[in-house]
């Protein structure tokens, strides 16, 4: 409740970030999307690159190195960073499991489910496993409104969400089977 | 040219004159404050909702009234328009809640703040501000950090006018400071330890309305109040060179620009008079500058207060 | 069965693609627009629609169309919102992830009937699998020549993209956005100047949602006389309501608009009543920024008439007895709910999603949420009651976009007409962390 705010200062990457050839050309079209000189509106989807690309959070380096990218300063970056809260400027787990908590899905069990992940995971919301392999986050409204209780991980929408769908949600990305539909 | 009446003073303006601006020109009491506005810095304006005003009717072709109080430094006046500031009880009201909401977080640290004394948002206390508070919430708090070995950041006291961003924008070559986070958390901060190494970042310090940006040359020296304010000058190749030193007998405690009695650096020679960070900053020797004489302050606040004025105007003035 | 102008074919196999899609009628409206109508004859016929925005604020389409600015040789664009984030509303992300191409459609006749060559639709970055379905769909349009150079034949040539948005809210407020889509903080800007006359890069800028530039599919189509007939009075055409909370059958549904709020709840065809055979206790019939209705406020409005699903007939009362249309997120509540907790959860949200770029917002909800946190945790007081209403109004009306207002009114609502369960929250600390109120006293509103 009451807050003493640290400066929630990013974690350094220990090696310069460079995109794959692949990955850039991809940065390329986004750029080439928007007219001449405007290409600073490329940056939000640019960060969502970034963060897929290295290690799902976005680190100084990696803030830098998008600047660089697009020609603007660091900080500008940065503002538009900590604004947004689908980015991660602190590291994260493989898998990030993000739970909607609004309204809509608090009156269909949100609370109860995130409850219920970090019993099973022995984490708080906002922690990582010890492994690395889930980070548990609490997301405003996604949009799931009448599918609830639902989280997100990476692009995927996880919705209906009950006990044994999550028991076998977790078994599945843990065995590396992001594919799961449920 | 346009007619605007603000609190039954009427007077004629150039089309596209913002409201704040037209009751500038007709000075005194219905000028609405402003903490966030700053003319001299285009852009700025519009967040801190000091300056809301009722606009009772809109104009001479429509005079319905506008619904809601608006900006008064972002919203241009219409011919016939008429506005209430002083005369208005919701724009009493409304500005009461801006100061409350502005103080909730703030940390009330005066005594230690070496912007008391000249602190507008101190002014819109006393002019505004409720007695005691409603808050009963634990306060949110940054630590104090230096930007550049010249000035100091107290987040706490910070009211988010954006000033200083500007500032950054339009007087520096290279921005690194700026806002950081959103809502409730929102701050100012160079997010990496990054130092604002500019000619003219300390400009940053004379248009904060707060205590949030302070000259580290003149921290804890003396109170505001207790110096004597002198218009100088000197010979600067960054800047005009003409300012403001603050001295006790013969000693200069610090340099500012020469600010109007809204607080906003004065044109000199034509254009905005900021000064550069080596007159602000290093030249604090008698020497350097040509003292031309005392400074009358403009201002309601406690620095105006005693100095070139007898006692008895003083008191008729703060009440 | 009521008329489905949007998504009559939601659910055909294939929907996605563009060869269902026009085998199912689809791009007749930019093949009539562009070959046989002149971008003002557009206009027109949106404007006879009679069609409100669909984003929760019901201004006239056509009128906000008229409004923009057209000097010479500087660029419009049109924008589509699909930030859509508004607790309870998911009808957007249903129609582009069901029928990507009606909304790319829409998107080419309303930037033909605007003059744009070159357009976006803005989309929550949440929605990064919606992305995918657009831009695939997208391609699809390009490769069939609905979209790139000379479409048609016509002349008239444009560009759509999707570009994403990093999780805001506030993104929804159309100047937020288009702060958004230049690569910045979605700080609102300071108005005037409005979108249609300085947006986008400087250039005059038309912002619609989603729902809103799907229907212009329809109103081509068929004329704007013809949509106008549907629906009542001056709530004309379809409208998709997002259904959610504690029905039976949740999900999204397109209704004509003068349908009775009974009929909706209760009504087979659509949400088959609440939940597992509870009363209902209260429902936020558009999004949750516009104001809560008590159980006998529902249905019926204060002069007992019944409810209908109209912008006129929702806000019916106004704030004191009625509340809004709104996104059409419409969020039930049944008799095991707690209006303190949803209150408060509320609260959450806005103070999580104020810019905190003005002093009233960014202080003030944060201030409402701790106060509500108190309460529903037990550690209350009477007057933290009022001064939650105290603090409302000084919000309201008083920032630079609506997130203020749309902060104040929930709470403000649920203090209305729930008084006595936040009262007892404060009186019953113990017990009111154990169990829930039940259902709210009926309070008589004769004058």
């Amino acid at each position: 409740m009451g807050s003493h705010v640290h400066t929630p200062i990013s974690e350094r990457h220990s090696e310069k970030p460079v995109f794959s050839a692949e990955k850039m050309v991809e940065v390329q079209r986004v750029i080439n999307e928007y007219p001449e000189g405007k290409s600073k509106s490329a940056l939000i989807r640019i960060l969502h690159i970034a963060e897929e690309s290295f290690g799902g959070w976005l680190s100084i380096e990696t803030m830098d190195y998008v600047a660089e990218i697009l020609k603007i300063e660091p900080i500008e970056v940065y503002e538009v960073a900590t604004f947004y809260t689908m980015f991660n400027v602190q590291p994260v787990g493989n898998y990030v499991f993000e739970v909607c908590r609004t309204g809509p899905c608090m009156l269909v069990g949100s609370d109860q489910l995130i409850d219920y992940i970090g019993n099973k995971l022995d984490i708080k919301v906002g922690e990582t496993t010890k492994d690395g392999m889930f980070t548990l986050k609490t997301a405003e409204c996604l949009g799931a409104c009448g599918y609830g209780p639902m989280l997100q991980c990476g692009k995927k929408y996880h919705e209906h969400l009950n006990p044994e769908k999550v028991d076998k949600l977790i078994d599945a990305y843990r065995s590396g089977n992001t594919n799961i539909e449920i | 040219m346009v007619k605007v009446t603000i609190d039954d003073k009427t007077i004629e303006v150039e089309l596209g004159t913002t409201i704040l601006s037209a009751a500038r020109q007709i000075g005194g009491e219905v000028v609405p404050p402003a903490m966030c506005f700053y003319s001299k810095l285009p852009g700025t304006g519009g967040k801190c909702r000091t300056c809301l005003v009722e606009v009772s009717q809109g104009s001479e072709k429509d005079p319905r009234p506008m619904p809601k109080l608006v900006a008064s430094c972002s919203t241009p006046v219409m011919d016939g328009m008429v506005v209430k500031n002083k005369t208005s009880e919701r724009v009493h009201e409304g500005r009461g809640g801006v100061v409350e909401f502005l103080l909730i977080n703030h940390p009330l640290d005066c005594p230690i703040c070496d912007q008391a004394g000249e602190c507008h948002l101190q002014d819109l206390g006393y002019e505004h501000g409720g007695q005691g508070t409603r808050y009963e919430e634990e306060r949110r708090t940054f630590d104090p950090i230096d930007i550049g070995n010249k000035i100091k950041l107290h987040m706490n006291r910070c009211i988010l006018c954006y000033r200083c961003v500007a500032v950054a924008n339009q007087l520096t070559d290279k921005r690194v400071h700026g806002v950081l986070n959103r809502g409730e958390h929102a701050e100012i901060s160079t997010y990496i330890e990054n130092a604002i190494e500019n000619d003219f970042s300390g400009n940053m310090i004379d248009v904060c309305p707060v205590g949030a940006l302070t000259d580290k040359t003149f921290r804890f020296k003396s109170r505001v109040w207790f110096l004597k304010p002198m218009e100088a000058s000197c010979e600067c190749t960054k800047c005009s060179g003409k300012a403001v030193v603050w001295m006790f007998g013969n000693e200069i405690f610090r340099v500012t620009a020469r600010k109007d009695q809204y607080g906003e650096v004065e044109d000199q020679d034509g254009k905005a008079g900021w000064i550069c960070n080596d007159c602000r900053f290093d030249k604090k020797d008698v020497s350097k500058w040509n003292i031309a004489g005392p400074r009358m302050i403009n201002r309601h606040s406690v620095i105006s207060q005693g100095h070139y004025q007898s006692p008895r105007q003083s008191i008729k003035k703060i009440n | 069965m009521g008329r489905r102008l949007l998504l009559e074919h939601d659910n055909v196999p294939g929907i996605e693609t563009i060869e269902v899609y026009r085998k199912h009628g689809g791009y007749r409206s930019v093949e009539k627009a562009l070959k046989t109508m002149s971008p003002e004859n557009v206009l027109e016929e949106v404007q006879k629609s009679g069609l409100r925005g669909r984003g929760g604020a019901g201004f006239p389409t056509g009128m906000k169309w008229s409004f923009l600015a057209k000097p010479e040789g500087v660029p419009r664009y049109l924008l589509c919102n699909a930030d859509e984030s508004e607790p309870g509303t998911f009808k957007d992300r249903y129609l582009m992830e069901k029928i990507p191409h009606l909304l790319i459609e829409g998107m080419i006749t309303s930037s033909y009937a605007l003059g744009a060559n070159l357009s976006f639709i803005y989309i929550r970055g949440e929605y990064m699998w919606v992305l995918d379905i657009l831009e695939k769909a997208i391609a699809e349009a390009y490769a069939n020549g609905f979209l790139g150079k000379n479409i048609l034949g016509s002349g008239f040539d444009l560009d759509l993209r999707v570009a994403p948005g990093g999780g805001a809210y506030i993104c929804g407020e159309e100047t937020a956005l288009i702060e958004s889509l230049e690569g910045k903080r979605g700080n609102p800007r300071i108005k005037p100047p409005f979108p249609a006359v300085k947006g986008l890069w400087g250039c005059p800028t038309v912002v619609n949602n989603v729902e809103s530039i799907a229907a212009v599919v329809p109103i081509v189509n068929d004329g704007g006389e013809e949509y106008a007939k549907i629906g009542l009075g001056k709530s004309t055409g379809t409208k998709l309501i997002s259904a959610c909370g504690n029905l039976a059958r949740p999900g999204v549904y397109e209704i004509e608009m003068g349908i009775t709020v009974e009929e909706f709840i209760y009504g087979d065809e659509w949400c088959r009543g609440i939940a597992n055979g509870k009363k209902l206790k209260a429902c936020v019939p558009g999004g949750s920024s516009v104001p809560i209705l008590p159980h006998y406020l529902v249905t019926k409005t204060a002069a007992g008439e019944d409810r209908l699903m109209t912008y006129e007939s929702l806000s019916d009362g106004g704030f004191a007895t009625g509340s809004m249309l709104g996104s059409g997120g419409f969020i039930v509540f049944d008799e095991d709910q707690c209006i303190v907790r949803n209150t408060w959860n509320f609260a959450r949200f806005y103070a999580h999603e104020s810019c905190g770029q003005c002093s009233p917002c960014r202080e003030g909800t944060g201030w409402m949420e701790k106060v509500l946190h108190r309460l529903e945790h037990g550690q209350g007081n009477m007057r933290d009651i009022d001064l939650l209403a105290e603090i409302n109004k000084k919000i309201e009306g008083n920032t630079i976009c609506p997130l203020g207002d749309a902060a104040a009114w929930p709470v403000a609502a649920a203090i209305r007409h729930f008084r006595d369960e936040f009262e007892w929250h404060v009186n019953e600390r113990t017990e009111s962390q154990t169990r829930n109120y039940g259902l709210a006293k009926e309070i008589s509103f004769a004058r």
